[in-house]
Formats: C-alpha cells, structure tokens, sequence
C-alpha cells in the first residue's frame, strides 16, 4: 500500500527554539524522499511529526487525504524504522517481523506465514528463529526494514536508518533499499545527512536547514541548478563568485566577475529574469572547469597554487592572475598535465553555472 | 603493567623479597579462610549437631542419625508452617515485583510532579526497622478491624520488599530501552501491551533477581510475621515458639532445612542473573 503526504505551513518550537519553520511539502504517493541537512536542521523533528511522535506547534499533515491531528502512532499508516534497530532483544527474528501483524489480532499461523515472507525479502529466511544479538548490523537492519514493511505501511519512515554502518555495507544497503521501495511501492521518507546517500537512493531530496526547506526536487536538479546558497554547498564542493549583471540579451546575460565577465544563459538564474545592474552570486562546480589551449576572451589567468591527483581527476587550487585572493577549486581531467605554479586559462562549462541571487560572500 | 618475566627476575635477585611475598600470600589465605570462618562456623556447627545421635545439640558429638530430621518431616505443625511459609514469600514477592515494576516504569518512562521525592518515599521503607513497621501495621490493621492471617504478613512483606524490587528493576530500566518501546508502540501495540510483551521481558533478569531476593527476605523474615499472624504462622514464627521449649536437636534440623532452601533460591538467583546477563 502506498499513500501521497501532504505537509502545510508546519512548524515546531521547543521552547525558544524553532526547530520547523513553515515547512509544505507535497509527496506523491510511492516516492523515494530523503530528507537532507546537517544535525539540528530539523529533519528528524519532521519524521517524528510524521510518525505522531511529536504534535507540531502549528499546521497540518495529511497522509492519504486523512489529517493526522491527533492521531497516535499505533493507528497511523506509517511505520518507522529508528536509527538503532529497536529490534526486541527477547524474540525471535520471526516474532520480531510478526509482531506488527499480531497487535492486529493475526492468528499464529498466518503472521508466521507472512513475517516468513517478508524475512524472505530481506533475505534473512533461514536466521526465522534467530534473536537479534546473534546478527550483524546489516542484518539487524534488513530485520528492522522487514518488520516495518510486514503491517503494510503507507508510508515508511527511516530515520538514518544506514548510519551506524560502515562505508561499503552502506553502500550495498543503499541498492538494497532502493530496489526494495521500487518493489514494494510505499512512500518512503528517509533521513539522512549524507548527500551522496541521498543522491544515491532518492526520487526527489528535500534539502533542510535551520528548520526551513531550503530546496525539494530531483538530485540531479538540486545538484546543477541548487535553489540557494545553502543547498549548492551542502550538496558539495562549489566555488561562490559573486558579480554584477552587466548586459541582458534574448537569452544570455552578461555578469562581470572578479576574474572576468562571464556569459550564461538565462535559464542558469534562478531569479526570474535578470536585469542589468543587479547583484548574483555564482555557483561553479570544480568539475566543470575545463582545460583548454588559449585563453577564453577576457577572462584572466590563473596560477596553480596547489595539485593532487584523486585518480578520477586532478584537484587543483587555483589563484586567478586577476584577483589572487579569490581562490578557485577546480578538478581537471585524469589525463591533464598539470603541475604546480603553472599558468594556465580559466575557462568552464557555462550550463554547469548557477545563478543565484546576492548573499554576502563566505 | 609488570610482565611476568620480570617478576620472576625480581624474584631470583631478591631472595629476601621472595620469602615476604610468600608471607603475605600465606597472611592473605589466613584472612580469608578466618572470614569465611566467621560467616560460616554457626551455620556449620548448627547443620553439624542437627546430625546429633542424643537430645542436646551441643558438644560432644555422639554420632551420626536422621532421627531429627525424621520428626521434622513427621511434625505436622512444622510442615504445615513452612508451606505458609513458601506460600507467604511467593505470593507477597509477586505482589512486590509487580507493585514494583509498573512503579519502576511510571517513574522512568514519565514525567511526574515531584519524581525526586516519590522515588525517596518509595525507598524509604528500606531504612525502618522491621519492628517498627509491624507495629505499625499492627495498629493500622487494629483501627481497620482487619483480623490477623497470612494475608496481614504476606502485606507486611509486601511493604518491606516493595522497596527493593523497584530498586532493583528501576535501575535496570535504561533509556536504550525507549526507542525499543516506542517501536513497539508504532506497530500498533497499546501500553499494557508494550509492558507486557515488551518491556517486562526486555527486563526478566533484574525482575528475576527482586523476586528472589525478596523470597529469601520474606523466607527469613520473623518480626512481621510474629506480630502480624494469629492461628496460621510461619516457619520463622513455628520454630520460635519450639524454642520457648528448649534447645533441640529438631530445631537444628529445621534450621538446616531453612538454610539449605535459602541457598537453593540463591543458586536459582545466580544462575537467573549470570545465564542472562551473559547473552547481551
């Protein structure tokens, strides 16, 4: 079962502090969302509202078209899969699973029949009459993720289910996780502060900081056209150039920067339609730096002011010759021959370049 | 930390340091032998002349019979007080355990107005002294009219064991437990559910544990069940009043008895606490 989520003007205070700021959102039935923020962003604060842990201090949630004011979590149609398992140490695997189907006053058989099943899925069949401390920590979650699934939930929450893992084993979880949503269809709402997670497994991510929403939509998206300072940066490694609108045509716009102007399209600005005069900051992706044999016109120089080799690409900090302060991170290519204190031109991908509105530089 | 080599390097060079060590090995069994001596010698002379082939239970030792142990188990009063006895002790420390655990959950799983504080009353009683709450009980259950029975010691064993149940089980309530609660609760189970399938057996060991510690303290307990009973008594009470006759190797036998009951439910306690405790 599957049902879409509805989140209207929501916010939490806990004290003096807010930890939910007018949060809507719009969830369609059978998404993969990931929640995305550093600690104390309120994304765990969100799930717990979700999963009526926690009554918000003002608007609504809708699940499937029935407000949840009110409603404790025992009869919601979510279920949550907390960070440390909660797996009851004293049962069986099976009883564990099963034990959802049994509050629901499923005889034995049957909701052995169907823990079974859904042990199966995980592909823990054969540990059925294991407790959980005779498991490792990637089998306890596959436990934890049958358990929750097996009362046929709407909507999941997951609650940095793959943190206490380790590197690869989460990795390996994640394909896991995601083909099993594909599978099953309910609308997972997972919490995470890892964006390459979350760019892994996610349909739509919703970014969070300070209790707002600073962007919702699809990783790639969020990735090369960030809605705010705040998303660009946390999604990765980005330089900031802040510059002044200097022309506008049809469809491109000229902004003069510290090293240089630079020409984009008009659908790399996030603000509606730029004007001459105005303000933006640019975002730039090391990787969309580009190599190339003779200077871009107008655009300066710039000096390699250090250069390490990650195996996929070099990752070199650049002074530009135009303003040597304003240091650059830029990846070139494997196959570049580049070394320190070389001089080389500056010249990027101008569709990889986000425009953003005016916020003081960092 | 000292390597083993080095010791015995230490050893061989100072031959002088070797002897003292060696003396304060030979002080430190001395010690510990003179302890367990202490502690054990009463218990080891009243099981030995409960043995007694004569009728005093003192020194010399004629010889080797059951004979007291024969009467004990012919002795119908006797029989009859120790299964009130073991009824008393089960029934009031179930009462504890129970009383005690929904306690111990209130107080680690809610806020409630001034915690603190019901958490010391409910210690309290710990630090009475058992006369002074049988006479208590005494003149409460008088002023109520309650007639004296094993029901009136089965609760004063309830008063001085409650404390230590909730204790034990309040400790032992960690808040790693809350998200295995709440989980529990999110798949649809109602509170008397989630502590009755969830916690209460997350929590079997320690509540194992109150519940034969408090077994042994009802078991031994006399004071309460002196004051407290009138036709029906207890063990403690039974062999009292065949005391008021005389010594008796008899009252060594039951004695015995007791003691080895008492050992019993502490092995049963051990290996309730320790088998567990062993699988996390």
């Amino acid at each position: 079962m599957t049902a879409s989520v509805s989140i209207r003007n929501l916010t939490k205070t806990f004290a003096t502090f807010k930890a939910l700021d007018d949060v809507w959102l719009d969830i369609a039935a059978g998404e993969f969302i990931v929640l995305l923020g550093p600690s104390g962003c309120g994304k765990t604060t969100l799930l717990s509202i979700l999963g009526g842990f926690l009554t918000p201090t003002g608007g609504t949630v809708t699940i499937g078209d029935r407000d949840m004011a009110g409603v404790p979590p025992a009869l919601r149609p979510t279920t949550t899969m907390f960070q440390d398992y909660a797996l009851f140490p004293h049962m069986r695997l099976i009883d564990n699973v099963g034990f959802g189907l049994r509050m629901r006053g499923m005889d034995r058989a049957s909701r052995d029949a169907k823990a079974a099943g859904f042990l199966d899925l995980v592909g823990l069949k054969l540990s059925a009459r294991k407790k959980p401390h005779e498991l490792s920590g990637g089998q306890r979650q596959r436990v934890a993720l049958a358990r929750a699934l097996a009362v046929d939930p709407d909507v999941l929450l997951l609650d940095e289910p793959l943190g206490a893992l380790d590197l690869k084993l989460r990795r390996q979880m994640q394909d896991e996780l995601k083909a099993l949503q594909k599978r099953v269809g309910t609308t997972f709402v997972h919490v995470t502060h890892d964006q390459e997670e979350a760019m892994a497994i996610a349909d739509r991510i919703v970014v969070m900081n300070h209790g707002r929403v600073e962007d919702f939509g699809p990783p790639s998206d969020i990735y090369m056209r960030p809605k705010s300072i705040f998303a660009a940066g946390f999604m990765g490694e980005v330089n900031f150039l802040s510059g002044r609108v200097s022309r506008v045509e049809c469809d491109a716009a000229e902004v003069e920067t510290q090293i240089g102007p630079i020409v984009l399209p008009i659908a790399n600005f996030t603000i509606a339609r730029p004007q001459a005069g105005e303000h933006v900051t640019l975002c730039i992706r090391p990787e969309h730096f580009r190599t190339v044999d003779r200077s871009v016109a107008g655009l300066s120089e710039a000096v390699v002011s250090d250069v390490s080799f990650f195996g996929t690409h070099h990752r070199c900090h650049l002074a530009p010759v135009a303003s040597p302060e304003r240091k650059l991170v830029a990846h070139m290519p494997q196959s570049a021959r580049i070394a320190r204190c070389d001089r080389i031109a500056l010249a990027f991908d101008p569709a990889g370049v986000t425009a953003l509105p005016e916020v003081p530089e960092t | 930390m000292a390597q083993p080599g080095e010791t015995q390097a230490t050893d061989i060079a100072f031959p002088a340091g070797s002897a003292r060590r060696m003396l304060a090995s030979a002080l430190s069994w001395f010690y510990l032998a003179a302890v367990y001596a202490f502690i054990f010698l009463p218990v080891a002379v009243l099981v030995l002349f409960s043995f007694q082939d004569g009728r005093l239970p003192v020194p010399p030792f004629n010889g080797f019979s059951l004979q007291w142990y024969e009467s004990v188990f012919a002795d119908r009063k006797l029989m009859a007080a120790l299964a009130n006895s073991l009824m008393v002790a089960v029934a009031s420390s179930f009462v504890s355990c129970l009383l005690g655990f929904l306690a111990a959950y209130a107080l680690a799983r809610y806020r409630l107005p001034a915690s603190a504080l019901q958490r010391g009353l409910l210690i309290a009683p710990m630090t009475v002294s058992y006369l002074i709450i049988a006479l208590g009980l005494l003149a409460v259950l008088n002023a109520l009219q309650v007639p004296l029975s094993l029901w009136t010691v089965g609760i004063g064993h309830v008063v001085i064991n409650l404390p230590l149940c909730f204790a034990i089980i309040y400790a032992s309530m960690g808040d790693h437990h809350v998200n295995i609660e709440r989980a529990a609760r999110d798949l649809g189970a109602s509170d008397v559910k989630v502590m009755a399938l969830v916690t209460a057996p997350m929590l079997m060991p320690s509540i194992m544990a109150a519940f034969f510690l408090s077994i042994t303290f009802s078991w031994d307990e006399f004071i309460i069940a002196f004051l407290l009973s009138r036709f029906d008594v207890t063990l403690p009470v039974e062999i009292w009043s065949m005391l008021r006759s005389g010594l008796n190797p008899k009252t060594n036998a039951i004695g015995s008895l007791v003691f080895l009951a008492s050992v019993v439910v502490l092995v049963v306690l051990e290996l309730a606490l320790f088998g567990r405790s062993r699988k996390p």
